[in-house]
């Protein structure tokens, strides 16, 4: 029971020491700036999700986010059609390499790791100097500021209730996740396990351009390294939400909490606690550490 | 006959194959000039490829989910380290390397520590270390002038007969890391974990010392590593191991050795390490664009994979 609200625990955890070094920052404006790149961190994690529902791993998720970035800042404004079709591939191109790990039977770290080279390549061919600019429409999206609850919020919300709701609550769902907790024993009841592995290669895909678009929307400029740190925050954004690697044991609501703790701890808590330049990527390691710490404390006090 | 057929299942040829056949291109392409000097080029870079290689090799073989992401901030600051201590005095050489030496070895002991500590899977923790060790390494290293003392730059890019020693000697050392994987109890536990963890351990292996030294090992050889490529490329600084990341991972498979673990292969470490420099090389040649050579060299990796082909099901 409290295992499963660990990862709301390591978020409250988190908002508690903003909350106690910076109490100005919890109100309506302060959440819209903490939480600027929530939404595509969300998105990205979302997608690391899937493939590590049925066992796999996706090391080129921060090449494909910054791909898809510098594809969205120059077709998809100048040539709408072009832009669409070239995302459109993309995805294609996630649903064949999920195929081909499941057919050759390859190792996906190794195909990935070989896949962020790709991306990372097409983004450098795509916007060879960092420039460009978001389409119009997205700018407007992505600035949309509703009544009450701020926009990552309410974006968050919608995505965890959305993606909780497809694989956790349909039939299908539950067939995709069998896919990495028992293979064997879907197989043998009938289930074709090349198309549960196609599925869940492409929803990477898809998520993975959605993180790359909402990315675009609020930085308004791609550079072809804009999404290299996304590959390691958002493997750590599914294990702080509660995810496993192996077993198919994974929380949409969890990941999506993951990635707020993550882009809440990445930057406003170190300005908060007035940690110089060169100890923030080490305070964000300990954090990372003290939230995992914490957890094991309660998962052992359970037993 | 039948010797080249036992040679072709061995999975570690295909790594040798891609490699020569990538020199034999770029020969082609030059119309054989620079062979030789090729190939020597490709030896000093590949030795700390298969350093790093060989410790992340033992890590993987421990099973799913090991892995050490440190590497890359390791290098770096076992690099900063080495040259501090050193401090360009040729008489504090071996100092120097004994210390990089024991902070790669802390390191790896610290990623384990964590491991083990919290629970959490290896992929995380040393992810967490990393960013850490970047820190330190940051604070560590500023503004410091580090250049290696002129007998260490000179031992790391020394060649007899266009070999690099570097090279024979790290030749020597992956061949008793073979034996010590093969014949040594470290080496048969460590396979043994892999496979099975709770069968190893109701066998009575010391699932826990076992993890601890690999790790150890692992960090160890990573801050060998940083000494080493300071010297070589005249100066540490802390982005000198950045491409060991992908790299230390890429040769292990490549040359193949199961990310499911339990088995492990150090030939094709080698054969794997010489692969990507020459490739490298290759592409340099042709003198295609950044942009293409990235593209280029992901679709050769997974060309490399997919007919290499993964393991059979064991069921």
């Amino acid at each position: 029971m409290l295992r499963g609200l660990l990862p709301a625990l390591s978020l409250a955890l988190v908002l508690i020491a903003i909350a106690w070094l910076n109490p100005r920052a919890i109100s309506y404006f302060g959440f819209n700036l903490m939480l600027n790149l929530a939404i595509p961190i969300a998105l990205a994690t979302i997608a690391q999700m899937f493939v590590i529902a049925g066992n796999e791993l996706d090391l080129s998720i921060g090449t494909f986010v910054g791909f898809v970035g510098c594809v969205t800042a120059t077709w998809l404004r100048d040539a709408p059609l072009i832009g669409i079709v070239v995302l459109l591939g993309s995805i294609a191109v996630y649903a064949l390499l999920g195929a081909l790990i499941h057919l050759r039977n390859l190792p996906s770290i190794v195909v990935t790791l070989g896949m962020s080279f790709v991306w990372q390549g097409l983004a450098i061919l795509v916007l060879p100097k960092p420039g460009g600019k978001a389409p119009d429409w997205l700018l407007s999206i992505m600035s949309f500021k509703p009544p009450y609850l701020p926009f990552p919020i309410l974006a968050a919300l919608i995505i965890a209730a959305i993606v909780h709701f497809g694989l956790m609550r349909t039939s299908y769902g539950v067939i995709l996740r069998g896919s990495g907790g028992n293979a064997a024993a879907l197989r043998r009841a009938g289930w074709s396990l090349l198309r549960t592995k196609i599925v869940l290669f492409a929803l990477t895909g898809l998520f993975g351009v959605l993180s790359g678009m909402a990315l675009i929307g609020i930085t308004t400029s791609a550079d072809a390294n804009i999404g290299n740190g996304y590959t390691l925050l958002s493997i750590a954004g599914v294990i702080l939400g509660g995810g496993e690697f192996v077993g198919g044991r994974v929380s949409p609501i969890g990941a999506v909490l993951g990635a707020l703790t993550l882009a809440l701890a990445a930057s406003p808590l170190l300005t908060f606690m007035h940690i110089p330049p060169d100890w923030q990527v080490a305070a964000n390691g300990a954090i990372l550490i003290i939230v995992l710490a914490a957890r094991v404390l309660i998962s052992r006090r359970e037993r | 006959m039948t010797s080249v057929r036992t040679l072709l299942e061995k999975p570690w040829i295909w790594s040798f194959v891609g490699a020569l056949v990538v020199w034999l291109a770029t020969i082609g392409f030059t119309g054989g000039y620079g062979a030789g000097g090729m190939v020597t080029a490709a030896l000093s870079l590949a030795v700390f490829t298969v350093i790093v290689g060989v410790g992340q090799m033992f890590v993987i073989t421990l099973g799913p989910g090991n892995v050490d992401l440190s590497l890359p901030a390791n290098i770096g600051l076992a690099s900063a380290v080495a040259m501090k201590v050193m401090g360009g005095s040729d008489s504090m050489i071996v100092v120097g390397l004994l210390a990089a030496l024991a902070c790669g070895a802390a390191i790896g002991a610290i990623n384990y520590l964590l491991i083990w500590a919290l629970r959490i899977p290896p992929i995380i923790a040393t992810l967490s270390a990393s960013f850490i060790i970047q820190s330190v390494d940051i604070s560590y290293g500023r503004g410091l002038q580090i250049k290696p003392p002129p007998g260490f730059a000179d031992f790391t890019n020394w060649q007899v007969l266009g070999i690099p020693v570097l090279a024979m000697l790290t030749v020597v050392f992956t061949i008793g890391a073979a034996l010590a994987l093969q014949r040594m109890i470290y080496g048969r536990s460590v396979l043994a974990i892999g496979q099975n963890i709770r069968a190893a351990w109701l066998a009575g292996v010391h699932v826990g010392r076992i993890r601890f030294l690999t790790y150890t090992l692992c960090g160890a050889l990573g801050g060998i590593d940083g000494a080493l490529l300071a010297g070589y490329f005249r100066g540490a600084n802390v982005d000198i191991g950045n491409e060991y990341l992908l790299a230390s991972i890429a040769v292990v498979v490549i040359g193949g050795t199961s990310v499911a673990g339990g088995k492990a292969n150090v030939p094709g470490v080698w054969g794997a390490g010489l692969f990507l420099v020459l490739l490298l090389t290759m592409l340099n040649t042709f003198g295609v664009s950044a942009g293409v050579r990235l593209v280029l060299t992901g679709l050769i990796i997974v060309g490399v994979i997919t007919a290499a082909g993964g393991e059979k099901a064991v069921r």
